[in-house]
């Protein structure tokens, strides 16, 4: 089975470990010719291969005495360059970061080595996950795998845009991102992957690079639902050096893929619409609803009133938070260091040459809406109606079980498009940015493919902590798309 | 809202970034658009509305006010771009 190696599915190299048709080192090593393959995407700010192949021997190890710690062990999967990792080399995609060697290992990332999976390398992003399509990374842009019929090189989305054209790629059986506005969701509507961000809480954020931090979430990236699912449970859970870390039980997400959801009933929002949205994603989302329906679900249309406020109020709410979380970054405990005669100088050169463009204009956005005189102005609003924002979904969530959207109102871009209109590139988020700002999980499933030949996502949103309901349609609406996720 | 290039100049201060002179009036240019964009926000009746403080429907955990973590200055001081006998090191505050 070796020439398949890259193109198993998590749970159809789990099986395969256990059936023991396969060994760990086989699986990794598989993989990471397909990374040395292909470097001309950029995927990788950081290969591993020795901890790669260490931890696939001790894996094999553990499996020969019969102590396999379960469905992840043994498993290659990539990490996006936000999670601290210890020893590694960790970037957040920013020169700040330059040598950043953490001495310590993010919660998910230890629940997953833990857990036996074995880490391939460190996935490339927007500078401290801002962006949507992984063109601000200090260590240059990601190739989408995709080309399209124009077969010009595309963004792959972001900011995980590294985790998810390494999924599309088949460099690794699956990988991790982070949701702070769409980060997860939206590359994996343009990279034609499964991708999907949890409730507020459900992972824990210790370790991880701080963005925004009442909105940031891990969440798994892979080629199948079911491989979310189970990903999701091996990165989950309760910590208690995250205090917003939720203390609720963990279930088996996997379990709840019956393949049924009969009388489940789907909102669909009539709000989630942009200007210029292509015809074909409409028809898309309009055939989403029928393929719902003929397996037994009931579509009933909801009103999201606020919908097209929370994109402002996010680039109010998320900029501030960064300004706060960023402030860390001054030259003096780690990182890069620009000398100055005075340690204010020193702080101004380091910030100035060490945070590239977009980072810069998120600060000075947050600082802004936080200074004195601006602050009931802007912060207090965003606060206000991302309040409204929440209501409308609790409301909805009345009525229906889950929420279908698209995923993003555009398929991928060639890089080089819309970087002179921050406000253009912003739009990208507007179908995501609602249930971030709610907490709520959602999903982000491949549905079709444009006129172009290129992947467009549909997204399912959930009840707080409703993962495994989420799970159950997101299976049944990929089953019905039958979409065939290979990069052309 | 449009900012002028000393109120931008005053922000990256505040922000401890350093932007160069000749860059200052495309900033201005940039930020400027991304706040009359978010203007759009004063359509929304907020009246009574109160504002989010946590998203998450939970309690903060409380934990005994204990040292619980720490005593290992090699692994802190591991990754500091300058350091001097077991502390940070930065230019003079003090004349």
């Amino acid at each position: 089975m070796s020439a398949a190696l890259t193109d198993l599915t998590l749970a159809q190299a789990r099986d395969a470990l256990a059936g023991g048709e396969v060994t760990a080192l086989e699986l990794t090593d598989a993989h990471l010719a397909a990374m040395e393959g292909a470097r001309e995407l950029n995927a990788f700010i950081t290969e591993t291969p020795e901890i790669a192949r260490q931890r696939a021997k001790d894996s094999d190890g553990r499996r020969a005495k019969g102590e396999a710690a379960g469905p992840m062990d043994g498993i290659p999967i990539a990490i996006k360059d936000l999670f601290c990792t210890e020893g590694v080399l960790t970037t957040a995609g920013s020169h700040i970061l330059d040598g950043f060697t953490p001495p310590y290992e993010s919660t998910v990332t230890q629940n997953l080595k833990d857990a036996g999976a074995v880490m391939l390398g460190k996935t490339n992003l927007d500078e401290f996950a801002m962006g949507s399509a992984n063109v601000t990374s200090y260590y240059g842009n990601v190739i989408n795998p995709w080309k399209g019929a124009q077969a010009k090189d595309l963004v792959p989305g972001g900011s995980s845009g590294g985790s998810a054209a390494a999924v599309a790629a088949r460099l690794c059986t699956a990988a991790i991102g982070t949701d702070t506005g769409g980060s997860i969701r939206q590359p994996a509507s343009f990279c034609g992957i499964v991708g999907m961000k949890p409730t507020y809480g459900r992972c824990s954020r210790w370790g991880t690079v701080a963005f925004a931090s009442s909105l940031d979430q891990a969440g798994p990236m892979t080629r199948t639902v079911r491989d979310a699912a189970i990903l999701l449970g091996a990165m989950a859970g309760h910590d208690p050096k995250d205090s917003t870390s939720a203390p609720v039980a963990l279930p088996d997400f996997e379990a709840a893929l019956s393949g049924d959801i009969r009388g489940l009933k789907i909102g669909i929002p009539k709000e989630y619409r942009v200007e210029n949205m292509p015809d074909e994603i409409e028809a898309l989302w309009k055939q989403g609803v029928e393929w719902m329906k003929e397996a037994g679900a009931e579509t009933v249309e909801v009103s999201l009133p606020t919908t097209k406020y929370a994109l402002p109020t996010y680039y109010i709410v998320a900029p501030a938070e960064a300004s706060s979380n960023l402030a860390r970054y001054d030259g003096v405990r780690y990182g890069l260091r620009i000398p100055g005669n005075t340690l204010d100088e020193m702080y101004e050169n380091t910030r100035g040459e060490g945070f590239g463009d977009e980072v810069q204009r998120r600060i000075l956005i947050g600082t802004y809406v936080l200074s004195a005189g601006y602050y009931d102005a802007y912060y207090l609003k965003a606060q206000k109606v991302r309040t409204r924002i929440a209501e409308d979904f609790r409301a909805a969530f009345e009525a229906v079980d889950v929420i279908l959207t698209p995923t993003a109102p555009s398929t991928a871009f060639a890089i080089g498009e819309k970087m002179d209109d921050p406000v253009a590139m912003y739009l990208n988020d507007v179908f995501t940015v609602p249930a971030s700002l709610a907490g709520l999980p959602g999903i982000s499933v491949p549905a079709g493919l444009s006129g172009d030949g290129l992947p467009l996502g549909l997204q399912l949103i959930a009840k707080p902590f409703a993962e495994d309901t989420l799970f159950r349609a997101a299976d049944v609406l990929e089953s019905a798309a039958g979409f065939d996720g290979r990069p052309k | 809202m449009s900012l002028d290039t000393k109120t931008v100049n005053n922000i990256a201060f505040l922000a401890r970034i350093k932007v160069e002179d000749e860059r200052l009036d495309h900033l201005a240019g940039e930020l400027s658009a991304i706040l009359d964009w978010i203007e759009q926000l004063a359509e929304v009746d907020t009246e009574g509305v109160l504002p989010m403080t946590s998203v998450a429907e939970a309690t903060l955990p409380w934990r005994k006010d204990v040292v619980n973590d720490g005593g290992y200055p090699e692994r802190v001081l591991a990754n500091a771009p300058e350091r001097e006998d077991g502390f940070y090191t930065v230019p003079k505050v003090v004349e």
